[in-house]
């Protein structure tokens, strides 16, 4: 994981949902990375796609992710280059399925607030620490045995490696 | 302190106790993936896995688009069907009259058991919990990592009390009081907690209603759902059961995070209005409101029971000139009970056009999508936007009582009056 993210933001209210970030009518078929990366939130934002190119960090309010357990939710978001999500909460398995794809997803409702969009936000990974437009807004680590599977790059290369260890 | 039934349930599983927000790493008893397979396979290779660690404990279903509706879609039950072969899977329900949805195969095929552990690719998995199993939905890597090890990580959840008592009025049913529960909590209202329902209202619901509510469930954010099994369940599950089972219970003096109390005694038909399943009023609220299509079935209100009421309703009558009603039955079990019973005939006469089982369009990804501008109203359990078709049509959540009189007058309609 990078130690600092630093990106101007895209925000979003709440309850932004599985389908509007990955429609489920292009859920049952293999697609590639770069494809899907472009349908992501093709159903909430039009202008996602330009946004995407220079902005980095997603900001939104509650229950970011919330229905369906589709893994291209997070990874549709991973391969348009998103870093980080801020959110005042994640819906359950999104927030599995994000820490299982190398997605950061940080949940501090004070930050969610105060940001805005297009705001320039900087996340330090080290510190727990969320740095926009002079303030500064701490968030908890991550449960051990969790960060282990961020620190190896997701569950993928996580299971990878505990597969060879007891090989 | 006494525990509660996902503390319990955990314990056992580990022999030894377990607390509130602990992580631990379990191994399920069954891991259900259903057209996601395909996904599954290519992440467990990923993995460097060679073999599935226990072949025995995987369900896979097709379910998602079924039969396939284009060549891609053909392509992934192919390499499903290959990966089935390839690793000796047993439980393996392909495009034929021995499935159905993937819910309701698991189900009725007798996966679904009180005490056991379930996870499954699908946001949904949380209907098992209407067997006094647990169960709940995990991603497709998660999926991967439990064929290649057997085991994944799990926090023990909080969890919630939801006592529903009073006596269900004529004409609403257990999709009415469970749209009216996430109206009232709100689509994150149990996000991550354990919920367990129970109360006088559920323990006279019939099997196939309180797998609404379980399956429901998912739908406030809930890690899973939990009805007491008894007499009704045991009868229901009768000699389906796959394995040995013990049930388990919360204890009296559990401790919860929330206790709810609803009583639905003066309850009216609900509809939840787009875009969200916590958008949710009295149906009569949208009397007037033209639709296009109504669907009645999915894994929420896909039954015996759920057809027969929408059949109550359409006998005799005809289905609005300008409306398509689109029957989905669960699984072929409950579509041939369905036409043995004449319940299909009625539908049929009555106007409905009978879908194969499976989730058609219910996920908007074949057998009846929405154009732009239309208006559905389904018995399914999630109205996003975009979720059966166009973003720019709108779909109200409802029974298949209030689908089906509506289906008759081409506009959303309380149902009382068809009873």
């Amino acid at each position: 994981m990078e130690k600092i993210i630093k990106s101007r933001v895209i925000k979003y209210g709440d309850g932004v949902n599985t389908d509007v970030i990955f429609p489920g009518r292009y859920t049952y078929a293999i697609m590639e990375p770069d494809e899907m990366a472009k349908h992501a939130m093709e159903d909430i934002d039009p202008e996602f796609q330009n946004k995407v190119k220079e902005r980095k960090i997603i900001v939104a309010g509650r229950n970011f992710g919330m229905g369906s357990s589709r893994e291209q939710a997070v990874t549709s978001l991973v391969y348009a280059g998103i870093k980080a999500v801020i959110a005042k909460s994640f819906a359950r398995i999104y927030f599995r399925n994000a820490i299982n794809n190398g997605l950061l997803v940080i949940e501090q409702k004070e930050a969610a607030d105060f940001i805005e969009d297009n705001d320039e936000v900087e996340i330090d990974t080290e510190k727990n620490e969320i740095r926009v437009r002079g303030k500064t807004f701490t968030f908890p680590p991550l449960p051990e045995e969790v960060l282990k599977i961020v620190e190896a790059g997701g569950l993928i290369n996580y299971v990878k490696e505990k597969i060879k260890r007891e090989a | 302190m006494g525990k509660t039934f996902v503390e319990k349930v955990f314990s056992r599983k580990l022999g030894r106790e377990v607390n509130v927000g602990e992580i631990i790493t379990i191994e399920p008893d069954f891991v259900m993936s259903h057209d996601n397979t395909a996904a599954i396979s290519g992440k467990f290779n990923k993995m460097g896995a060679e073999r599935v660690k226990y072949p025995e404990r995987l369900v896979i279903v097709l379910d998602h688009v079924v039969p396939a509706a284009q060549e891609k879609y053909a392509l992934n039950h192919l390499i499903i069907r290959e990966f089935v072969k390839k690793h000796g899977i047993k439980h393996f329900y392909d495009v034929n009259s021995e499935g159905g949805i993937c819910h309701q195969v698991l189900s009725e095929k007798g996966y679904a058991l009180p005490g056991y552990i379930i996870l499954g690719a699908d946001s949904h998995t949380t209907t098992y919990g209407a067997f006094g199993a647990f169960s709940a939905g995990i991603g497709r890597s998660e999926v991967a990592a439990i064929w290649a090890t057997g085991e994944i990580w799990l926090k023990v959840p909080e969890s919630f009390k939801i006592i529903i008592n009073g006596k269900l009025p004529e004409g609403v049913t257990a999709k009415d009081v469970i749209l009216h529960i996430i109206g009232n909590i709100g689509a994150d209202g149990a996000t991550y907690k354990s919920v367990e329902f129970t109360g006088k209202v559920v323990k006279n619901m019939s099997q196939s209603s309180r797998m609404v509510l379980a399956n429901m469930a998912a739908e406030m954010g809930a890690k899973n759902g939990y009805i007491a099994p008894d007499e009704k369940t045991f009868e229901w599950i009768g000699d389906r059961a796959k394995g040995e089972y013990e049930p388990l219970y919360p204890d009296e003096d559990a401790e919860y995070e929330k206790v709810l109390e609803f009583d639905v005694s003066q309850l009216e038909p609900q509809i939840a209005a787009p875009h969200t399943v916590d958008n949710v009023y009295p149906a009569k609220e949208y009397e007037g409101k033209r639709i296009h299509q109504a669907l009645i079935g999915t894994c929420t209100n896909g039954r015996l029971e759920d057809l027969e009421m929408a059949a109550k309703v359409l006998k005799g009558r005809k289905v609005h000139k300008d409306v398509r009603l689109l029957v989905l039955p669960a699984s072929w079990e409950v579509y041939k009970k369905a036409m043995k019973k004449g319940v299909i005939e009625t539908l049929i006469d009555a106007g409905a056009i009978i879908l194969n089982s499976g989730c058609g369009p219910c996920l908007g990804a074949h057998e009846g999508v929405l154009a732009r501008g239309e208006v559905a109203i389904s018995t399914s359990n999630r109205n996003f936007k975009g979720r059966m078709g166009s973003k720019e049509a709108e779909i109200f959540l409802a029974s298949p009582l209030t689908v089906a009189a509506s289906a008759i007058e081409g506009k959303i309609t309380d149902p009382r009056k068809y009873l």
